[in-house]
């Protein structure tokens, strides 16, 4: 060999425009497990929803305050989902709904992202103390019950939307933190990161550039999955009737069919509608945040549990 | 001479990959082995060395596909599908895994561990599976009562040497080691592959080493195979491979070794290995080599004896090939 | 032997070696837990780096070589300043750093930078070559934006990736095991530091790239720069490094010239060691002296020499005293810790 070094051009014999991706590129838009049926149909069904929340005056058929049909009318031509029990249209009242069902669902879920977020980031990266103290915090609000805490909440602070969004918030942010901690530990022990901070980088720069951005994606995927949550729990706060009564929500109106004795009058339009929009949503939540986790945990393939093992080919096929 | 314990003729494995034409990792490869033999396949990363012992073995994922023969003792492991290699995974073929020592069942017992195979093929049950295990153990320089430890107890040189006790469970005639010794220290590595040779002699067996370390297979190995690019570039005797090499690669990789005493200088070989989903044209090697003329680069070398047990793809053996 | 006094320790000293460890010792606490501490069990810790002492000069390449759990890692990064020593005492270009606070290393900092092992995760994914190259000057906030330009585009073309423009907007998913340990390497030296540590640069390449980082540092070393080279293989220290130092359990054993140590081994691990690594040469079948069981926890050290309960020639002395190391007299000295040698003094201080 030459006395001059090789150099990295010399190690790249195929042009580096046609480089050898050796690992796949990173990141949540790249992973295969976007194309799958889960996300799309969650991203299908959640966007839908959200159309119809935003659009929603313009959708509602009638007023959904109003009486404008018959106590508990079965579905018909005029009233597609039957009437309440106070004769309002039930189409209108669910589509009404969705915008506080939905508003609490991801403003709880941010909430609950922000608190999450920031203990999980902290106590995983510092470590030490504050990291056993964070940790104290958190369990302690995992240890309380979600229901009597709402109702104490609901008791002196009144009922309205704002509480409701922050008790939320305040009951779902501990999973959030462990999940962060969990991983910004594994961020900071990377090379990248000791490399950083072995140049002489603050912590808050190695924070706010490395740390974060990896630990950004898992944390939306985590929100995703904590809306699901949260429109639950409001559904059932609602239910429980310690909802703001000025607001009409899915949950509400679940309570209010209740209330006015629907099962008794077999006016089954007045609790399955709300219930099944629920439901719906929190299923799309559900599959896209669950396959968003999944595309950015690569370990979790399974391809070695498959019965079929490989093909036989005969050589004229190639 | 009787016939091969195991023969491989012709083997080609392709891997589907999304959005991109099949990964060919394995191009062709013949090799035969016998008794006694012990075998090394060497190359760097990407040439195809643990995907075809993998597939004498059976343990390609869904997405592989496989051409070519292997024959154990005249039956072709291939032709049956899953039902034939799982005949004779494990009781003929055994391998022990890269990384093998991380491998372990963290929550059962190593003895345990080395009994399973023995119970799942019906060969050993109970206590005559457990003495079994015992004195495989022994034989891999363990004493038997620690078989009643869990995995976390051992050491990572221990550990591996469970993984070749348990990967003798069912008295096999061939064991493949992928990478046996990478992750250990040059000490306990030089146990393990002290092992290896033993194991060869008093037992019979047959083994294929797998590894990209060239001095490692110099010490253990009586004959090896140099793989680049999914296709085998030379093959034959140890020394003959180190002081009559027949292709450049073969030459350059040792070069490119660092030896304790050696006083040249250390070469590196400029390039990287082609993309395996794309067709190559004439000598995958041509690119890099440094004594590569027209040919090699529309010509594909034909695999040539150049002396006794000695094969080598290369035009410069080829003289059909080279102009004037 | 004992450090002359130099006039003042925050200073620096033109004569001095680049680094200097002297008694250098890293303890890592274990924690007893509560239920220890009730039960009054004794405080352990492990005895990671236990008295080391080398210099690192400029233009010299320094090769620590050892088995896992040696300490040699733990040994380089003590001498960084990444790791709190517990005690003894560390130099740059005689200038007495062991226990400065963290804003005075950090403009030091920006003089030593350090290389690690495994090439596939020094860099950041999301970051192009270009911004890894160039964090290091932002950190230090160094120059304006086009004299950034100019200082990546050097710091590249110096690590081997020429012409830069080619690389600059790669990501690191984009480029080969070697050219991402080159990027590594230009964003050390876009500070241009002049002590480099390397913690196993190739151990994770394949051979036909490593000689090639190599090389290129080894006409690093040439144009000054000192380099700490950490690696378990003693083939690549014996061709690359101008000083070889080997460790075990946390002590240098053996000190010398590459060659000396290398042709001429005094400590039995030395010579073990030397046996065991394999050789190119299928002829060469030396008998290799393979050495019983493993190495011992670091947390309990055996008692006097700690390499005496594997050593095929301990004898009654060696359980009970510790050998000190013999320094090597002079530059180009080799000396080992080993109670044999100590009746033959003119092994241990061979040399200028």
């Amino acid at each position: 060999m030459s006395g001059t070094p090789p150099t990295a051009l010399n190690e790249q014999a195929v042009p580096v425009e046609a480089a050898i991706a050796e690992t796949p590129q990173v990141g949540l838009l790249h992973s295969p497990a976007i194309r799958k049926p889960a996300t799309i149909i969650g991203i299908a069904i959640l966007g839908l929803f959200l159309l119809v929340a935003i659009f929603a005056p313009l959708l509602e058929p009638y007023d959904p305050n109003a009486k404008t049909g018959a106590v508990f009318a079965p579905p018909s031509p005029a009233h597609w989902l039957g009437t309440d029990d106070s004769g309002a249209d039930m189409l209108s009242l669910v589509i009404a709904g969705s915008r506080v069902s939905l508003i609490v669902g991801f403003a709880a879920a941010l909430v609950a992202m922000v608190i999450g977020g920031a203990v999980g980031l902290f106590s995983g990266f510092y470590g030490g103390k504050i990291d056993g103290l964070l940790m104290r915090i958190t369990d302690y609000f995992l240890v309380i019950p979600d229901i009597p805490l709402m109702i104490v909440i609901a008791a002196l602070f009144g009922r309205r939307l704002g509480n409701i969004i922050i008790i939320i918030g305040i009951i779902y942010w501990t999973s959030t933190a462990r999940l962060i901690r969990a991983q910004v530990k594994s961020v900071r022990e990377r090379t990248y990161v000791r490399r950083g901070r072995a140049i002489g980088a603050k912590n808050s720069r190695l924070i706010w550039r490395h740390v974060l951005p990896q630990v950004g994606p898992l944390l939306i995927a985590n929100t995703v999955l904590t809306v699901a949550l949260a429109i639950f729990a409001e559904t059932y706060i609602t239910f429980l009737g310690l909802g703001d009564p000025s607001l009409i929500s899915w949950g509400k109106l679940i309570e209010n069919a209740f209330r006015g004795d629907a099962i008794l009058n077999q006016a089954w339009w007045a609790i399955v509608p709300p219930g099944v929009c629920v439901t719906l949503v929190i299923l799309a939540c559900t599959m896209l945040g669950q396959s968003m986790e999944d595309a950015l945990n690569p370990r979790l393939r399974v391809g070695h549990l498959s019965v079929r093992r490989f093909r036989l080919r005969t050589l004229e096929e190639r | 001479m009787s016939a091969p314990l195991l023969q491989v003729e012709d083997l080609h494995v392709w891997f589907e990959q999304v959005a991109r034409p099949d990964l060919h990792a394995v191009q062709g490869v013949d090799f035969e082995l016998n008794q006694g033999d012990r075998l090394g396949l060497v190359g760097e990363s990407g040439c195809g060395k643990t995907t075809a012992v993998l597939a004498l073995m059976g343990l390609l994922p869904p997405n592989a596909s496989v051409a070519g023969r292997i024959l154990f003792r005249g039956e072709d492991l291939l032709a049956g599908g899953e039902e034939t290699a799982r005949s004779h995974r494990w009781t003929d073929v055994a391998m022990v895994f890269q990384g093998a020592m991380n491998a372990f069942n963290p929550v059962r017992r190593i003895v345990e561990q080395i009994t399973e195979p023995m119970e799942l093929h019906g060969q050993a049950e109970g206590k005559a599976a457990k003495q079994r295990a015992g004195e495989l153990l022994e034989l891999v320089g363990i004493s038997a009562q620690q078989g009643d430890r869990y995995p976390h107890e051992f050491s990572g040189g221990m550990r591996q040497r469970a993984a070749i006790a348990m990967a003798l469970a069912c008295d096999p005639k061939v064991l493949l080691a992928d990478e046996p010794t990478t992750a250990l220290d040059v000490m306990i590595q030089a146990q393990v592959l002290q092992l290896l040779v033993e194991l060869t002699t008093e037992l019979g067996l047959a083994l294929v080493l797998v590894t990209h370390d060239l001095p490692v297979v110099a010490q253990v190995c009586t004959r090896a195979a140099v793989m680049y690019a999914g296709r085998i570039a030379e093959a034959g005797p140890m020394e003959v491979l180190f002081h009559t090499p027949r292709h450049p690669y073969t030459r350059l990789l040792f070069a490119a070794t660092p030896d304790l005493y050696g006083e040249e200088a250390v070469l590196s070989i400029p390039g990287a290995p082609p993309r395996l989903d794309q067709d190559i044209i004439g000598c995958p090697f041509a690119p890099r080599c440094d004594v590569s003329f027209e040919e090699c680069r529309v010509i594909t070398p034909r695999m040539l004896s150049v002396g006794n047990d000695h094969l080598a793809s290369c035009h410069l053996n080829d003289s059909s090939v080279r102009t004037a | 032997m004992s450090v002359p006094e130099r006039g003042s320790t925050d200073q620096e000293d033109p004569q001095a070696p680049l680094l200097e460890v002297r008694d250098l010792v890293t303890y890592y606490p274990i924690s007893r837990g509560i239920v220890g501490a009730l039960a009054r069990r004794p405080k352990l810790a492990a005895h990671a780096v236990e008295g080391v002492s080398f210099t690192v000069a400029e233009g010299e390449m320094l090769a620590l070589v050892g088995e896992s759990g040696c300490g040699k890692t733990t040994t380089a990064e003590t001498a960084m300043r990444l790791i709190e020593p517990t005690s003894g005492t560390i130099r740059f270009r005689g200038r007495n750093i062991t226990k400065l606070a963290p804003s005075q290393m950090r403009p030091l900092r920006r003089r030593m930078q350090i290389i690690y092992q495994d090439p596939y995760d020094s860099l950041d994914p999301r970051f192009r070559v270009r911004q890894t190259v160039e964090e290091p000057l932002l950190v230090h906030q160094l120059g304006s934006s086009s004299e950034r330009r100019d200082r990546v585009a050097r710091a590249m073309e110096r690590a081997g990736l020429a012409p830069a423009d080619l690389f600059l907007e790669r990501y690191p998913h984009e480029l080969s095991g070697g050219q991402r340990q080159r990027v590594a390497i230009a964003a050390a030296l876009v500070l241009e530091p002049e002590l480099l540590v390397a913690d196993e640069p190739v151990s994770m390449l394949d051979v036909s790239v490593r000689a090639g980082i190599l090389s290129l540092l080894d006409g690093l070393r040439r144009t000054g720069l000192g380099i700490l080279m950490i690696t378990h293989d003693l083939s690549t220290a014996s061709h690359f490094a101008d000083r070889i130092a080997v460790m075990y359990l946390g002590r240098i054993v053996e000190q010398g010239l590459a060659h000396d140590v290398v042709q001429d081994p005094q400590h039995p691990y030395t010579k073990a060691l030397i046996s065991v690594v394999p050789k190119r040469d299928p002829r060469d079948r030396t008998e290799p002296q393979i050495l019983t069981g493993e190495t011992p926890n670091p947390v309990r050290v055996p008692s006097g020499c700690r390499f005496h309960p594997r050593c095929p020639a301990a004898f009654d002395r060696c359980p009970r005293d510790d050998p000190v190391e013999l320094l090597p007299a002079g530059e180009d000295g080799h000396g080992a810790a080993c109670w044999l040698l100590s009746d033959r003094p003119h092994l241990a201080h061979r040399g200028a």
